[in-house]
């Protein structure tokens, strides 16, 4: 299989995307309050870069670029906790629990390296195709229940601030896609050359271009109420 | 099992998450009053835009010239109209309390069109005077 005009057009969109979003937190001095975030966007940006270079020095259906895709997207999705985590320290950030949730975060991180070990060990003879699908959909399945949490306790405590809302509804969209298509994807292997081909890499443009517009439209003081936004029947 | 579980929640939490992100774009644009230049531009008499006036209004902003920081939200909008009008086509034999939330938020994706469009056209009323200004 080839990549054609589509595939490096999403490709250079996610991109200037990641990058933007990088420069504009910058530009308007979020650099630092939202570190994990700029740190993310920055290591995508390299990711995509590297991703570039590998498929055309080892070839899009090389071993090698397959290595560096996977092992990328999951150490991607470790600095994604460490996003989803400082979220939660932005939303409890007056109740004074941050301990309790760094706490919880590193127990999720160690049990979530010691699963993957444990799944790597267990699969050592066969690290490719269906496996790495299985490990996709539930890394990524574990990021929709986090964020979901985060959008509960939002609506619970009331929080107010536009951006951060917006920031974390656009990761929820990003995290319930993706682990939605890869879980289509074990079930419907067969997709995976038509329709499914395209999911991931249009997901994956969604975050770097909907965090850029929330941090280009939305002020750090924009207030919003939550649970207006929540559907009741009239 | 397991695979067929997680699409089916992984679905039902997309969807949920689509319908608040485009409802947070929509609730900025809810408290913004229509001007008299784009009532006039559009034909609107009304306090409330109508539902179904979204396509018509989303044609006139694209006859604009793009400010270039509003095309993710108008197409994220359009998608939720999309996905609006489905529903209401489903729901409206069934469950007519559903159809009716259905067109109040087809009502609030038009006021946006329009906020967009009253946007739109200010933003080329400037680049015009600026134009004017640079040929003196």
């Amino acid at each position: 299989m080839t990549l054609g005009p589509a595939d490096y057009l999403i490709w250079s969109i996610g991109f200037l995307a990641e990058v933007y979003v990088v420069v504009c937190s910058v530009y308007r001095k979020s650099f630092l309050r939202y570190l994990p975030l700029n740190f993310y966007m920055a290591c995508d940006a390299l990711v995509t870069f590297g991703l570039y270079y590998s498929l055309h020095t080892y070839g899009y259906n090389s071993p090698a670029y397959s290595y560096i895709y996977y092992y990328s997207d999951s150490l991607l999705m470790v600095l994604m906790f460490w996003v989803i985590i400082k979220f939660y320290l932005q939303v409890f950030d007056e109740m004074g629990v941050s301990g309790y949730i760094r706490g919880a975060a590193v127990l999720l991180l160690v049990f979530t390296a010691l699963f993957s070990y444990g799944v790597v060990h267990e699969h050592r003879s066969n690290l490719t195709g269906r496996f790495v699908v299985q490990l996709g959909q539930n890394l990524y399945f574990i990021g929709v229940i986090l964020t979901y949490l985060l959008w509960g306790a939002i609506l619970k405590l009331r929080e107010t601030r536009a951006r951060l809302t917006q920031l974390v509804l656009a990761l929820g969209i990003y995290f319930s896609a993706t682990a939605g298509a890869y879980a289509l994807r074990n079930l419907f292997p067969g997709l995976q050359a038509s329709v499914l081909r395209w999911v991931p890499p249009i997901v994956g443009v969604w975050l770097p271009i909907a965090w850029a517009y929330t941090f280009t439209k939305v002020s750090e003081r924009a207030r919003l109420v939550p649970a207006q936004l929540a559907v009741r029947a009239r | 099992m397991i695979a067929a579980l997680i699409y089916v929640v992984s679905v039902a939490v997309f969807l949920q998450f689509f319908v608040y992100y485009c409802r947070s774009i929509l609730a900025a644009s809810r408290k913004v009053e229509l001007s008299t230049r784009v009532r006039e531009v559009t034909g609107i008499v009304n306090e409330d835009v109508a539902a179904e006036d979204f396509g018509r209004l989303l044609q006139l902003v694209r006859l604009c010239p793009e400010r270039g920081d509003d095309q993710t939200e108008i197409r994220a909008v359009g998608a939720y109209y999309t996905l609006l009008n489905i529903l209401r086509r489903v729901s409206s034999p069934v469950i007519p309390g559903v159809a009716a939330w259905a067109q109040q938020e087809r009502r609030s994706c038009s006021h946006f069109a329009a906020v967009a469009l009253d946007r739109r056209i200010s933003y080329s009323r400037d680049l015009f005077t600026q134009q004017v200004a640079d040929r003196l």
